[in-house]
């Protein structure tokens, strides 16, 4: 499975070879060679973040988001970042959510 | 450190009856979803002791029911932590499956006080929203990511490691007709309404063949995600209304105009729908919808265009 995807950075001068990135990807985008990760398939990023998250050492970078057309839409036509609601804010947490967003 | 075993935490158990069976059921139909909220707290599976793993859990009811279900026979504590009755990987995704919840619920549960061990076994789709060197340095905790699916749980307890296919996400045949229901239930009144102005427009006939072939889009294009062509989903959906609509044509007798106008109507509809699946698959990346849509939406709102003008141009032949 691919998609696409530009926007996942690995600094290499900063990555101290911890392995977070390899355990937290789910799509076994990264390898570690010896004390350095690399990215072995970009094509099959989908920008999660998980391993911008984990990263000690601040070596990764990758702009995350709502990965959902609907919620893209209905963020673009309100004027407000697009959100599928998931993360209500209700106080019994049963707010608004896009239908079919994660 | 003490360890007391002073306070009784709610036990819960292993065995997933038909009742819980029949709510995952529904939450997959969106019934009770929202509503589906586990009091967040520590829980005990078992007899479980000052050694036991603790295993972390958003408090969606169907993420503490898949977790327990898999521990049978084995004694583990549960943190729920508040993601607000949201699955792990989605409210990791919003931040509420998170560093702060976690720490928070770390000390605010005392669970130190029951562990002499310093390590919480968070799954894998949890890490998006937790940094594991933060709450390390916030409670002194180790983070150490589990598998993505609890099915693999016993196996990576049993190891003391996952595999590298523990690791990965799929997109399997079962794991994409899970979500059907919820691409089909919300285009059911859209695809209604333009069926009927259709109707109007031209006959019941052409009505019912644009029903048919809308509503067949959100189940068959992630029934046939991996054989349709095309890397992009609106692509995928255009390319299974055009194929749905030749049966059609060898099945339903229509003028020519009519059909070039259902045609339109199809694989425009059929590529928003299939565009918006986007948001339940497990590959698909923010950056790359936005692509897809900057390319694909001018040619969807065109070919819809084109669509209406020609219903309309049919409807005004056949009243006026």
């Amino acid at each position: 499975m691919t998609y696409q995807s530009g926007t996942l950075r690995l600094d290499k001068e900063k990555c101290t070879g911890c392995g977070m990135c390899v355990d937290v990807c789910p799509h076994a985008v990264f390898t570690l060679t010896g004390h350095k990760a690399g990215i072995q398939a970009l094509q099959r990023c989908m920008e999660c973040g998980a391993c911008q998250r984990n990263c000690p050492a601040d070596a990764i970078q990758v702009a995350t988001g709502v990965g959902c057309a609907a919620a893209m839409i209905q963020g673009a036509l309100k004027g407000t970042a697009p959100t599928c609601g998931c993360s209500s804010k209700k106080k019994n947490g049963a707010g608004h959510r896009s239908p079919n967003c994660c | 450190m003490e360890i007391s075993h002073t306070i009784n935490h709610d036990q819960i158990g292993t065995m997933l009856t038909w009742r819980d069976r029949l709510r995952h059921w529904g939450y997959r139909w969106g019934i009770g979803r929202m509503h589906a909220m586990v009091t967040p707290g520590l829980y005990q599976v078992g007899s479980p002791g000052a050694q036991s793993p603790v295993l972390v859990s958003a408090n969606y009811r169907m993420s503490v029911d898949k977790l327990r279900s898999v521990l049978t026979g084995r004694d583990a504590w549960i943190l729920v932590i508040d993601t607000k009755g949201i699955n792990v990987w989605c409210a990791a995704g919003k931040g509420t499956f998170g560093t702060d919840e976690l720490a928070k619920r770390v000390s605010r549960h005392e669970l130190k006080t029951f562990v002499n061990h310093r390590r919480l076994i968070v799954p894998q789709l949890g890490a998006p929203g937790v940094a594991a060197h933060l709450v390390r340095k916030k409670t002194g905790f180790t983070v150490v990511y589990g598998p993505v699916r609890a099915a693999d749980l016993p196996a990576f307890l049993d190891a003391g490691k996952a595999t590298p296919e523990m690791r990965r996400v799929t997109f399997r045949l079962p794991e994409r007709m899970a979500v059907i229901p919820m691409e089909l239930i919300p285009s059911l009144f859209p695809l209604l309404g333009i069926a009927v102005g259709i109707s109007l427009a031209a006959g019941v006939r052409a009505g019912m063949v644009f029903l048919a072939i809308g509503l067949s889009t959100p189940v068959m294009v992630p029934i046939f995600h991996d054989w349709l062509p095309g890397k992009w989903l609106s692509i995928k959906g255009m390319v299974w209304a055009f194929l749905a609509l030749l049966a059609a044509v060898m099945l339903v007798s229509l003028p020519a105009m009519i059909w070039a106008a259902l045609a339109l109507s199809v694989v425009s509809v059929s590529a928003y729908l299939a565009l918006n699946f986007t948001g339940s698959t497990t590959y698909t990346s923010v950056n790359g919808v936005k692509k897809e849509m900057s390319r694909m939406l001018p040619v969807i709102i065109g070919v819809a265009g084109l669509a209406v003008a020609l219903w309309i141009y049919v409807g005004v032949g056949r009243f006026f």
